[in-house]
């Protein structure tokens, strides 16, 4: 079935158009990924679909309502959680306050308390870290914070906007591991990434964007033999 | 999502008692009107620094006009109470409303986008508001409206209790914890579905009230309320106060509030002297303790690690 049909959108900052017809979709299920360098339109796209910004033209379905143009809190609360570019994490607040935040717009007391254990078993340093000021954490940390926080949405699709960013190879792959995990506990993914090699690995598909415009999509195991992406992407092998 | 201190109840209870104390040395004639004068002008400088330190704090909104609020609650309750000899009650509830409604005003267009357009809003706001005044005959125009003294150490007490207890309760609600993640970050806090233009709105309209009920306690302890008492520098006053406290400290302000008006009650006679005195404090703060006397702290977090070894109460800064 598909979770998200992203269809023809352009999406502008004042003047600028940042995504150009842009069209993709997502079955329920996926995992995900659009690759693309810095500048192509990766976050814009996310942006767009998290509500944080409006396309001009163009549809955005999620589980068969349009949600293009809708604020941010209704598309949350139909679930769709976003795990921002940067991590964002609130600093002065704790990391369990940071997670609270992540549920914010439920009401289900038992099921959030279930789902903070959850997040807690996935990520055990965040429970030896509850009470720490997010803004102490290292990077990694701070990145699971990020997915912990959008998880505690009960989200059915997660954008995750480069999580790998600025981290060490080992934390890298610790990331995508739990990246795996979350989907196989039934939470769809859209994975925004620049380290390819990394998402290809995850992922069943992919996109790859450049300056605004979709150039290329297919199975992972396409795109990881197709000979423009491993020369612009992965290190031209 | 309620953060409960252990040192509440303890804190109220010391407050009352600390209130009756004074209220008796006041009936009983040992405590002169010189020091009931600082003392209300304490307790009057707490409400106006509690409440701009919700805005700028807790929400992270900067708001450079305070004074305009407290200008709109102290003519306002001026007029209910000299036009329309209502009681003083009455008149402090309606110049904190009547402030509040012009929080509202200038809050909901100003705060939908991000940036400084709060600070610009603001600080126009207070101007427009003290010209508006100076031009209005009905209320004395330049030469201020007469006013009765009816403010006394009873209502600025509890006036104030009310301020603390209201910003305490908001802060540690799921509207203070949304209020806070906008300070931290605006977008992510977006990002997680919290209505930020709301909370933020929500957050600067309490602040107006209370400025506003500290404008009708202003102007009721003096026997004449004017313009010019509420210039931009009265606005920078009471920035100053939250500046000092610690962004984000209500304990912070509180302090600062006590503070600053005791030295500049004592050096009242020697303006001069008390700038001078008052640049070198803050100077020697911002060089020494940039984040404010407290920080981010409150007071209570310092009494949490002797009553407690850790407790349920979540210590912020305790690392289990
Ligand atoms: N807030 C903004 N204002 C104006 N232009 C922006 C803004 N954010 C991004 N852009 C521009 O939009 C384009 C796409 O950016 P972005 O989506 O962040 O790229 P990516 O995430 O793929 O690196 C870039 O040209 C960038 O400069
Ligand atoms: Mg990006």
């Amino acid at each position: 079935m598909t979770m998200l049909a992203v269809k023809d959108i352009d999406v502008y900052y004042g003047n600028i158009q940042a995504l150009k017809g842009v069209t993709v979709t997502v079955e329920e299920g996926e995992i995900v990924t659009l690759i693309g360098a810095n500048g192509a339109g990766k976050s814009t796209l996310l942006k767009t679909l998290s509500g944080l910004l409006k396309p001009k033209s163009g549809s955005i379905e999620f589980l068969g309502n349009s949600i293009a143009g809708k604020p941010a809190q209704g598309i949350v609360k139909s679930g769709i959680s976003h795990v921002p570019e940067g991590r964002r994490v609130f600093a002065n607040l704790t990391v369990e306050e940071n997670l609270e935040l992540g549920a914010f717009l439920r009401k289900d007391k038992k099921g959030i308390e279930a789902d903070m254990k959850k997040v807690y078993d996935t990520f055990p340093r965040l429970l030896e870290r509850r009470k720490q000021m997010s803004g102490t954490l290292s990077g990694g940390e701070q990145q699971m914070l990020a997915m912990g926080r959008a998880i505690m949405a009960k989200p059915k699709l997660l954008l995750l906007d480069e999580p790998s960013m600025g981290l060490a190879p080992l934390m890298v792959k610790t990331i995508f591991e739990v990246v795996k995990d979350i989907n196989e506990q039934g939470t769809t993914i859209l994975l925004v990434e620049q380290n390819a090699n990394m998402a290809l690995s995850v992922a069943s598909r992919g996109y790859v964007i450049e300056t605004g415009k979709v150039v290329l999509s297919g199975s992972a195991d396409e795109l990881q033999s197709s000979e423009e992406v491993r020369k612009a992407y992965l290190g031209g092998h | 999502m309620k953060r409960h201190s252990k040192a509440f109840w303890p804190l109220l209870i010391a407050a009352l008692v600390f209130y009756a104390i004074v209220q008796g040395l006041i009936m009983t004639d040992m405590l002169g009107a010189y020091h009931t004068n600082t003392l209300i002008f304490i307790a009057i400088n707490i409400i106006l620094a509690v409440s701009l330190h919700l805005v700028i704090g807790i929400t992270g909104q900067f708001s450079i006009g305070h004074a305009g609020f407290m200008a709109v609650g102290a003519y306002l309750s001026a007029i209910v109470t000299m036009k329309f000899d209502l009681p003083f009650v009455v008149a402090i509830i309606v110049g904190g409303l009547v402030a509040a409604l012009a929080g509202l005003i200038v809050g909901i267009p100003s705060l939908r986008l991000r940036g400084d357009y709060l600070a610009i809003a603001t600080l126009g706001f207070a101007e427009i508001i003290r010209i508006i005044f100076l031009n209005i005959d009905y209320v004395g125009g330049a030469a201020g409206m007469q006013v009765s003294k009816m403010t006394d150490w009873t209502y600025t007490f509890f006036f104030m209790l009310i301020t603390i207890l209201v910003i305490v309760n908001f802060t540690r609600s799921r509207h203070g914890i949304a209020a806070l993640s906008i300070r931290e970050d605006e977008i992510a806090s977006d990002a997680m579905g919290i209505n930020t233009t709301y909370y933020k709105v929500v957050a600067f309209v309490i602040g107006a009230f209370f400025a506003g009920v500290a404008g009708a306690l202003f102007s009721h302890n003096f026997y004449i309320v004017l313009p010019s008492q509420f210039g931009f520098l009265k606005s920078v006053d009471i920035l100053i106060l939250v500046v000092l406290g610690g962004l984000g400290s209500l304990s912070g302000a509180i302090i600062s509030a006590i503070f600053l008006t005791l030295v500049s009650t004592f050096l009242q006679d020697y303006p001069e002297t008390r700038m001078i005195i008052y640049s070198l404090v803050l100077i020697i703060v911002m060089l020494y303790r940039p984040q404010g006397l407290m920080g981010t702290k409150e007071i209570t977090d310092y009494f949490r690690g002797w009553t407690s070894k850790g407790g349920k109460d979540n210590g912020k800064d305790t690392i289990t």
